[in-house]
């Protein structure tokens, strides 16, 4: 029956497979995962879950034009230098060294593979990939997301395209598997899996993005906007615990239409201006540490530029001469194409004119900053059975494309190893009913039902968030009593998701996108209480505790207690394996 | 801002099971109506990422910059190739660009 006529949960079919390793979420971390384990154990069967269709899904969907993390040993480049440059970019920390580490030693073969698979990658005059920054090289990466998804396929993963995962299947406290729903085919999905990878990326949308009011354009942001941090609220609600998600990334990007600042500094040398034509970072910032200042201070200057009066704030691209304006134009074609057509739009000769620029809403996102699950040197997470890798892992951020394949393919293994020594317990029904039962809800209402539609929720959530708990519109900023005040909030949202209603599939997806954003907002708002304290000004803005607590020089870490729902917030130690200044690269 | 449909170049992909919009959307936007023409349904939530367009056999698509964040009227049209994409832009004074570059294999 086709499930737009079901009318009651008995309607609606249940698909029960089994596989050795489930992938959750086919980007560039899970199609590498799955390559990995299928290079490792060809008889091993793999299965991805993936929400869109692997060839065009997640951060990747429009393509990229950097790899922005890789080692050239050859200009005396290491894995150590790679992690101490990280460290510094995060102030100082706190991250995980061992994680970073593990990732840069294999980060290169990743990047390697992919030129072997056809990914077009600039060389320079000696035959070495092009350095546009210290570790940044360029890339024609048009097509480099069905590059990969290809090489999963061809590898022999088996594929679900358009399965929206839901929840992780459970064995008293083991992960086995994970659930969902056919968006397409209206199905109930069961994956058994000895052990299950979950590579759902970040978390778009918890807030509200700064162009959403006036143009319609909800969906203006730098992030994946389809990437809702699924993979954190499935670990939230199965009590996995969570690391730094206080550590927000939020990126300085072109005004009015999301376009890349950081790269025009590095790979083409336009800086950051104000209104009065100064070049901010050296000449007001520079005791932050001027142009080589750490990635948040990049957005907070320019954003107190305009507290201060001296917006509006520019990246200054009339450095830049015809040809070289073309090229920066072919990168972003690469990787975000339509800004280029928002550049036309504009009608500017941008070699006359600079482009304006501005904070973007803030994200949770592993690849970026240390946000996501508390993972261990294997990429298990603290529910065993359940690995994490890419955004959705917590713990060394400035992963990007390069890092996160590698934790992929780090997870890949330490799932491989895993799943041998375990065996798949019988189906547990009444809790497949009781998720199938959840998930339906909000479709098998009632036409009559007199409900709440998921886009109404979510435009409330992200606006409660941004005002509350230091969106974009009030510069990042937060206080005590904001964040009790976005809390209450979002209980009540929780308590009223029990009336979503939707008329179809893309609905549902909707609707369990709020839920999920839900979660992480509550946890979210737990850990920014937590660091009473501001350790990084732009992503965490505390106004009533503007400096720097030296006691909280560690990790903030979350579990929800899947029973009660209460949230224990505590912290774990930093644990510094390279030796050195933490603030220098 | 979501595709816009040109509604006489559409086929509807009619040799297709499911249509090549509708394959690729990484947000689960495009769908056809009820003649048959590609829609997006959700036109607020379009990331803007040309996928679709990209894929579009007829170039029945197009991205549209919204009044509210641009003027009256650029256009970015992509020609994919078997290894190479080739983008004509025309900035809103009319003023034409090309971009043509290899986008699969060796850059040499
Ligand atoms: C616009 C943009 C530009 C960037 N530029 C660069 C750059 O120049 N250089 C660089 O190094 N890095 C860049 N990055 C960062 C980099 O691309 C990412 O950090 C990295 O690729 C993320 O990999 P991932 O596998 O963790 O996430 P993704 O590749 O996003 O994969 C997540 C996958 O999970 C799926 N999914 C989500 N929810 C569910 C669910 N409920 N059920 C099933 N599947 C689900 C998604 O559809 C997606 O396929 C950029 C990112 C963006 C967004
Ligand atoms: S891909 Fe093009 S021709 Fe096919 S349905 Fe979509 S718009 Fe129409
Ligand atoms: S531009 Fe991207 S997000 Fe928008 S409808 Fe097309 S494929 Fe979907």
């Amino acid at each position: 029956m086709p499930v737009e006529t079901a009318k009651k949960i008995d309607d609606i079919q249940t698909e029960i497979l089994e596989t050795d390793l489930l992938i959750v979420g086919g980007g560039n971390a899970g199609c590498f995962a799955a390559y990995e384990a299928k290079s490792l154990d060809p008889s091993l069967r793999v299965t991805i879950m993936e929400k869109a269709h692997i060839s065009r899904s997640g951060a990747l969907a429009a393509g990229m034009d950097a790899i922005n993390t890789y080692i050239r040993r050859d200009k005396e480049e290491t894995p150590e230098k790679l992690v101490k440059w990280s460290r510094a970019q995060m102030g100082g920390g706190p991250i995980r060294e061992d994680l970073a580490l593990s990732n840069a030693e294999i980060l290169n073969e990743g990047v390697e593979l992919l030129e072997e698979w056809g990914l077009p990658i600039i060389k320079d005059e000696d035959g070495e990939y092009k350095l546009r920054g210290r570790y940044d090289i360029s890339i024609h990466g048009e097509q480099l997301k069905p590059i990969i998804a290809e090489k999963a396929m061809e590898a022999g993963a088996q594929v679900l395209n358009r399965v929206v995962a839901t929840n992780l299947l459970m064995d008293e406290d083991r992960c086995v598997g994970a659930m969902g729903f056919g968006v397409r085919d209206g199905k109930f999905y069961v994956v058994r899996a000895k052990a299950t990878i979950v590579s759902t990326g970040g978390a778009c949308g918890i807030y509200k993005s700064p162009v959403t009011d006036y143009s319609g354009a909800h969906h203006q942001t730098w992030m994946c906007p389809f990437n809702v941090g699924t993979g954190y609220a499935m670990g939230i609600r199965a009590g996995a615990e969570l690391t730094s998600l206080e550590q927000r990334w939020v990126a300085v990007r072109t005004k009015d239409f999301c376009g890349p600042v950081d790269t025009l500094a590095v790979a083409y040398g336009c800086l950051m201006t104000n209104g009065k034509g100064e070049r901010i970072m050296e000449q007001r910032y520079a005791h932050l540490g001027g142009e080589k200042a750490p990635r948040f201070c990049r957005l907070n200057a320019p954003m107190n530029e305009w507290l201060e009066g001296r917006g509006p704030t520019y990246i200054d691209t009339t450095v830049l001469d015809p040809e070289e304006a073309k090229d920066l134009r072919t990168d972003m074609l690469n990787e975000r194409p339509s800004f280029v057509l928002f550049l036309a739009s504009l009608g500017i000769d941008i070699t006359k004119e600079p482009v304006e620029i501005y904070g973007s809403d803030p994200y949770i996102v592993g690849g970026h900053t240390g946000s996501g699950y508390w993972v261990d040197i294997s990429r298990m997470t603290t529910i065993p059975g359940l690995f994490a890798a890419g955004e959705s892992a917590g713990g060394s951020p400035n992963k990007f494309v390069g890092g996160c394949a590698a934790e992929g393919r780090l997870a890949a293994r330490g799932a491989s190893a895993y799943l041998k020594n375990v065996s798949l317990p019988p189906v547990d029904s009444a809790q497949v009913d009781e998720e199938k039962k959840r998930t339906f809800a909000p479709f098998l209402r009632g036409p009559a039902f007199d409900g709440i539609n998921p886009t109404e929720m979510e435009e409330r959530l992200q606006r409660l968030m941004d005002e509350y708990a230091g969106g974009v519109h009030q510069f990042y900023r937060m206080n005590e009593e904001r964040l009790v005040h976005a809390l209450k909030h979002i209980r009540k949202l929780q308590e009223q998701a029990g009336l979503l209603h939707v008329g179809d599939l893309h609905g549902l997806m909707g609707a369990h996108e709020v839920i999920d954003r839900l979660n992480i907002a509550e946890v979210l708002i737990h850990h920014l209480l937590y660091r009473k304290e501001t350790r990084w000004p732009g992503w965490q803005t505390r106004m009533d505790y503007p400096e720097i607590d030296p006691k909280l020089d560690c990790f903030v870490e979350s579990v929800r207690d899947p029973k009660t729902g209460e949230i224990k917030v505590f912290t774990r130690p930093y644990e510094q394996l390279i030796p050195g200044d933490r603030l220098k690269p | 801002m979501p595709p816009k449909v040109e509604r006489e170049k559409c086929d509807g992909c009619k040799a297709e099971k499911e249509t090549l919009c509708e394959q690729v959307c990484p947000g689960d936007l495009m769908t056809l109506d009820e003649n048959k023409k590609a829609i997006c349904r959700m036109p607020r939530d379009c990331w803007d990422c040309m996928s679709c367009v990209k894929i579009c056999p007829k170039g029945a698509l197009e991205t549209r910059i919204p009044y509210q964040l641009g003027f009256h009227v650029a256009k970015l049209i992509p020609l994919m190739g078997t290894d190479t994409i080739t983008w004509t832009l025309i900035d809103i004074n009319g003023k034409v660009e090309r971009f043509h570059y290899i986008n699969r294999g060796s850059l040499d």
